[in-house]
C-alpha cells in the first residue's frame, strides 16, 4: 500500500516539474526494496547487470523449489505414495553440472564488459582527491586552491533523540562535495588513519580509502541533484556517522562555485596576520570545536572515560600552552586517535580552538592564543 | 572390558570417551550460541529504531565484534566438533577417537579461550570493537588495550582446532571398521574428513596474521603499516585466505548432517553419492582460490578482479549439484516430515537463497553496490543460520534419541521450527531490502528511510532467539525421561549408529562390527 503511494508520487514528481527546478533529490527510499537506478551510465549498467542475475536466480530457483514443493506435496508417507529406490543417473548429474556453467559464463560476459567500463579512470576532466579521516571526509580539488573537510551536520540533539529527526537524518553535511555535470570526475582516494569507503550508491561508486595507498575511481553525473551515501567500511566509533553528500550542478554554476571557494581561502589565510579579540576566539572555537574535537572529545568538554580523555579539567588544556599548541598541530606521538590538526584547519581556527579549550568547561586559564602564533609553531616544528 | 564413567566432576575434566567430550563440546557451543545471541539482541536491540537509545557507539561496535566472534569461534565451529566426536566413531565402527587425551585437551582448552575472550568487555577502554574480520589498522593501531587478549584467545582457539582436526583425520584415516572403504563412509564423515584438512590449511594462517599484529602492536614491526613500509591489505590477503575456507568449515559438516537426515525421512537412498563427495572436494579446493572476493573493492587491478570473480562464480557449480542431489533423494520419496526433517528442508531452501545472494555477489561490478551493506549481512547469515545452525539443530534431533535414549517432544520440536523459521525470516530477509536501499552494515544508527525493515528484522531476531528456549526445554526434557527410543529411533536409518543400543553404550564398538 504505502510502497503504491510512493510510486505515485515518483510518478508526479516527473510529470508536475516542481517550480521549474531541476535538481533532484535522491536518496534512499523509505520501504525501498531495491538498489537504485542510480543517475550515471555505469550505476544504470550496473542496476541492470543486478536485475539479470537477480531474474536468473529467480528462474533456477523457481524451478528447483517447484520440484521440491510438488514432492514434498505428492511424495508423501501419509498419502501412502511408496518410495522410489533410484540413487544414480550420470546423464542427469552430467546435465545439471554443464547447464549451470553455461548459465555462468553467460552473466560473465556482461559483467566482465562492466567491470571494464569501471575501471576506465583515463582521461578525467576533473580530478578531486577524497581523504577519509575519523569521522569525517576530506576533499582536495586538484589544480585549484580549494580544498574543505565534510563533516555530519545532523544536530547531536537528534541523534540523542531530544529533537526530532529531520529527513535527511544522518545523511546530511556541512560542505558537500560539488562536481559539475556531465563532466567525467576521477577521484583519488586514500585515507589518513584506518580504512574507510566512500560510497554513493546513485553514482554506483564504492571504493576503499586506505592509508598509504591511493585508489582511483570515476564518475560522469548526468543529472544535476543531490546524491547521499555513507562511509561503507567499519572506521571505529563513529562509523555510522560520517556520510557523504554530492551536489552536481551545471557547468557555470560549478565554476562560479570553484571561483568562491577559491577566494574564501585566501581570505582565511588572510585571517593569519590578524589579531582577534577573546571574544571572537572563543566564539569561532566553539564553532570549531564542535565540528572537529566533539566526537571523541563531546560537546562537554567530558570525553569517554578510558577511550577519549576529557579537556575539562585536562592537564594539557591547563598546562603550559606550548604543549597545548604541540599536540593540536602535530598530534599525540602516543595515541593516533589524536590527529595532528595543522594540515587540517587553518590557523586561525586552530588558535580559537586552543584559546576555547583553554577557558570552556571550567577551564579558565584566561590566556589567550592569536593565528601568528601557530603560524610561528609551525615554522618552529620545521 | 567394558567400563563406566567416573563418578562426579572428574568424568567430566579426565574423560577421554568421545561421547563425553562431544557431549561437553555440544553443551560448550550451545552457551556461546545463547552469549552470541544475547548480543545480536543487544544489537536488534538499538536498530529498533533510528537514534541512540540503549548503547552508544563504541559498546556497539563491541557487540557486533563479539557476537561475530562468539558465533564462528563458539557456537558453530564447536558444535560441529561435538557432533563429529559423537558420530564419527559411531558411524565408522571405531571404539573411540584416534587421540583420547589430545581431544580432551582440545576440548578443554576452549573454555579458557572463551573466558578470556568475554573478559576484554570488562577491561579499560572495552573489548574489541573492530568487527570480526578485524582489519588493520582500525585492529591494530588504533585498537584498545584488550586487542593483545583477543590475540591471545585466537591463538588458543586455534589450538583447539587443529588439534581437533587431526584427531578427526587419524581417526577416519586409521580407524574404520573393516569393510568401511572410503567410498561408504556416511557423506557426514566424508564432509568432516575435507574439513578437518581445511582447518588443518588454514588455522596456522589464522595464528599467523594475529601474531603478526602482535608484533605490531607491541614490537615495532610494520606488517600491516604502509607508514613503516607494510600494507595494510597484506592483512586483508591474509585474513581472507585464512577466512574463506573458514566459511566452508562451517557449511561443509552441515552438508553432511543433511545428507544423513533427508534419505532417511524420504526412504530412499542418497541421490548421486559420490557426486557428492566430489561436489565436496571442489568445494574445499574452490574454497582456497577465492578469497578476495571480499575485497572487491580495495583497489584491485581488473585481472585480479576477473579472476576472482569468475572462481566465485564456480562455486555455484558444485553447489547446485549438491542441492539438486537433495531434491532428487525426496523426489518420489515417501516422505515424513518430523523435526529434523523439517530443520533439514528448511535447510535446502534458505540455504539456497542464500547461495543466490552469493551468486549476485560474486558478480564483481555489482558487488561495488553490495559490498559492506545489510545485503552482505543478509546473505551471510542466510547460509549461516539456516545452513549452520539449522543442520547443527536438524543433527540434535535425529541424534538426540541415540545419545539419551529417549524421544523427544514432537510437537515442542515442531514449536521451535515453525517459531525459529519464521524469526530467522522475519529477521534477515529484510535486510536484503534495507542493504539494496543503501543502508551500511555495522552501524549503531541509521537513516529514517530504513526504520521500517529494521523494526521488522528486529521483532523476527527476538522471536528467532526465545524460540531457542523451547529448545533449551526440550532438550533438558528428554535427556530427563521421555518415550523410550527403539535401537533403530528412525524408519530403517543407513548407518552403524543404528546398529547400536539406545542410549549409546559408553563404550561402543570395542570389536569392529561387520560393514556389509
Amino acid at each position: 500500500m504505502l510502497k503504491g503511494f510512493n510510486r505515485l508520487f515518483a510518478w508526479m514528481a516527473v510529470v508536475l516539474p516542481a517550480g521549474g527546478a531541476l535538481a533532484q533529490e535522491k536518496g534512499p527510499e523509505r520501504w525501498g526494496v531495491n538498489m537504485p537506478r542510480g543517475v550515471t551510465e555505469v550505476a544504470q549498467t550496473t542496476y541492470d547487470l543486478h536485475m539479470l542475475i537477480f531474474w536468473i536466480c529467480v528462474a533456477i530457483g523457481v524451478l528447483v523449489f517447484s520440484v521440491m514443493f510438488y514432492s514434498m506435496w505428492r511424495h508423501r508417507k501419509s498419502r501412502g505414495y511408496k518410495a522410489a529406490q533410484f540413487h544414480e543417473s550420470t546423464a542427469v548429474e552430467l546435465v545439471w553440472t554443464i547447464i549451470p556453467v553455461v548459465i555462468l559464463v553467460l552473466m560473465a560476459i556482461p559483467a566482465t564488459k562492466t567491470l571494464y567500463d569501471i575501471y576506465d579512470t583515463e582521461e578525467a576532466d576533473l580530478d578531486v582527491m577524497i581523504t577519509g579521516y575519523q569521522w569525517k571526509w576530506k576533499y582536495d580539488y586538484l589544480g585549484a586552491d580549494v580544498s574543505f573537510f565534510s563533516n555530519l551536520s545532523t544536530p547531536r540533539a537528534e541523534i540523542d533523540n531530544l529533537l526530532p529527526k529531520n529527513p535527511h537524518y544522518l545523511l546530511e553535511v556541512d560542505e558537500p562535495v560539488v562536481l559539475p555535470v556531465g563532466k567525467k570526475v576521477r577521484f583519488l582516494i586514500t585515507a589518513n588513519d584506518v580504512i574507510h569507503a566512500w560510497w554513493v550508491p546513485d553514482l554506483a561508486v564504492k571504493k576503499d580509502a586506505i592509508p598509504g595507498f591511493i585508489n582511483e575511481a570515476w564518475t560522469r553525473i548526468d543529472e544535476p541533484g543531490i546524491y547521499r551515501g555513507q562511509c561503507a567500511e567499519l572506521c571505529g566509533k563513529d562509523h555510522g556517522f560520517m556520510p557523504i553528500v554530492v551536489k552536481a550542478v551545471p557547468q557555470e554554476e560549478y565554476d562560479q562555485w570553484l571561483q568562491q571557494r577559491e577566494a574564501e581561502a585566501a581570505k582565511i589565510r588572510e585571517l593569519t596576520n590578524k589579531n582577534f579579540t577573546f571574544d571572537e576566539l572563543i566564539a569561532r572555537g566553539k564553532e570549531v570545536y564542535n565540528r572537529n574535537c566533539a566526537a571523541c572529545h563531546q560537546a562537554n568538554g567530558q570525553g569517554v572515560p578510558s577511550t577519549f580523555p576529557a579537556i575539562a579539567g585536562s592537564a594539557i588544556a591547563t598546562g603550559p600552552i606550548g604543549q597545548h599548541l604541540s599536540i593540536v598541530v602535530a598530534g599525540s606521538p602516543k595515541n593516533p586517535a589524536m590527529q595532528a590538526f595543522g594540515q587540517q584547519l587553518p590557523e586561525a581556527d586552530i588558535a580559537a580552538v586552543i584559546t576555547y579549550q583553554r577557558n570552556a568547561f571550567g577551564n579558565d586559564m584566561g590566556d589567550t592564543v592569536q593565528p601568528i602564533d601557530i603560524l610561528k609553531f609551525k615554522n618552529n616544528q620545521q | 572390558m567394558a567400563q563406566g564413567p567416573k563418578p562426579g566432576l572428574s568424568r567430566w575434566l579426565y574423560t577421554t570417551n568421545h561421547k563425553d567430550i562431544g557431549t561437553m563440546y555440544l553443551w560448550f557451543s550451545f552457551a556461546m550460541f545463547l552469549l552470541g545471541g544475547c548480543m545480536a539482541l543487544v544489537i536488534r536491540a538499538e536498530l529498533f529504531e533510528p537514534g541512540l537509545q540503549i548503547v552508544q557507539p563504541e559498546f556497539f561496535n563491541q557487540m557486533t565484534t563479539m557476537h561475530g566472534l562468539i558465533m564462528v569461534f563458539g557456537a558453530v565451529m564447536p558444535a560441529f566438533v561435538g557432533l563429529a566426536n559423537w558420530m564419527i566413531p559411531l558411524m565408522i565402527g571405531a571404539p573411540d577417537m584416534a587421540l583420547p587425551r589430545m581431544n580432551n585437551w582440545s576440548f578443554w582448552i576452549l573454555p579458557f579461550a572463551f573466558a578470556m575472550l568475554a573478559s576484554t568487555l570488562f577491561m579499560e577502554g572495552g573489548a574489541p570493537n573492530f568487527g570480526w574480520t578485524f582489519y588493520a589498522p582500525l585492529s591494530t593501531e588504533y585498537a584498545p588495550p584488550s586487542v593483545t587478549f583477543f590475540i591471545f584467545a585466537i591463538h588458543i582457539m586455534g589450538a583447539s582446532s587443529i588439534m581437533g582436526a587431526i584427531n578427526i583425520v587419524a581417526t577416519i584415516l586409521n580407524m574404520r571398521a573393516p569393510g568401511m572403504t572410503l567410498m561408504k563412509m556416511p557423506l557426514f564423515v566424508w564432509t568432516w574428513l575435507i574439513t578437518a584438512y581445511l582447518l588443518i590449511a588454514v588455522m596456522p594462517v589464522l595464528a599467523g596474521v594475529v601474531t603478526m599484529m602482535l608484533m605490531d602492536i607491541h614490537f615495532g614491526t610494520s606488517f600491516f603499516s604502509a607508514a613503516g613500509g607494510g600494507d595494510p591489505l597484506l592483512f586483508q590477503h591474509i585474513f581472507w585466505f585464512f577466512g574463506h575456507p573458514e566459511v566452508y568449515i562451517m557449511i561443509l559438516p552441515a552438508f553432511g548432517i543433511v545428507s544423513a537426515i533427508i534419505p532417511t525421512f524420504a526412504r530412499k537412498p542418497l541421490f548421486g553419492y559420490s557426486s557428492m563427495v566430489y561436489a565436496t572436494a571442489s568445494i574445499a579446493f574452490l574454497s582456497f582460490i577465492v578469497w578476495a572476493h571480499h575485497m572487491f573493492t580495495v583497489g584491485m587491478p581488473i585481472t585480479g578482479e576477473l579472476f576472482f570473480m569468475y572462481a566465485t562464480m564456480l562455486i555455484a557449480v558444485p553447489t547446485g549439484v549438491k542441492v539438486f542431489n537433495w531434491v532428487s533423494t525426496m523426489f518420489r520419496g515417501s516422505m515424513t516430515f518430523e523435526t529434523p526433517m523439517l530443520f533439514a528442508v528448511a535447510f535446502v531452501i534458505l540455504f539456497t537463497i542464500g547461495g543466490f545472494s552469493g551468486l549476485m555477489l560474486a558478480i564483481a561490478p555489482a558487488d561495488f553496490q553490495y559490498h559492506d551493506t545489510y545485503f552482505v549481512v543478509a546473505h551471510f547469515h542466510y547460509v549461516l543460520v539456516p545452513g549452520a545452525i539449522f543442520s547443527i539443530t536438524a543433527g540434535v534431533y535425529y541424534w538426540l534419541p541415540k545419545w539419551t535414549g529417549h524421544m523427544y517432544n514432537e510437537t515442542m520440536g515442531k514449536v521451535h521450527f515453525w517459531l525459529s523459521f519464521i524469526g530467522l525470516n522475519l529477521t534477515f530477509f529484510p535486510m536484503h531490502f534495507v542493504g539494496l536501499a543503501g543502508m551500511p552494515r555495522r552501524i549503531p544508527d541509521y537513516a529514517l528511510q530504513f526504520a521500517d525493515f529494521n523494526q521488522i528484522a528486529s521483532v523476527g531476531a527476538f522471536l528467532f532467539g526465545a524460540s531457542q528456549l523451547v529448545f533449551l526445554f526440550n532438550v533438558i526434557r528428554t535427556i530427563k525421561g521421555g518415550k523410550k527410543a527403539t535401537d533403530e529411533v528412525w524408519d530403517n536409518p543407513q548407518g552403524l549408529e543404528w546398529t547400536v543400543p539406545s542410549p549409546a553404550p559408553y563404550h561402543t564398538f570395542s570389536t569392529p562390527p561387520a560393514v556389509r
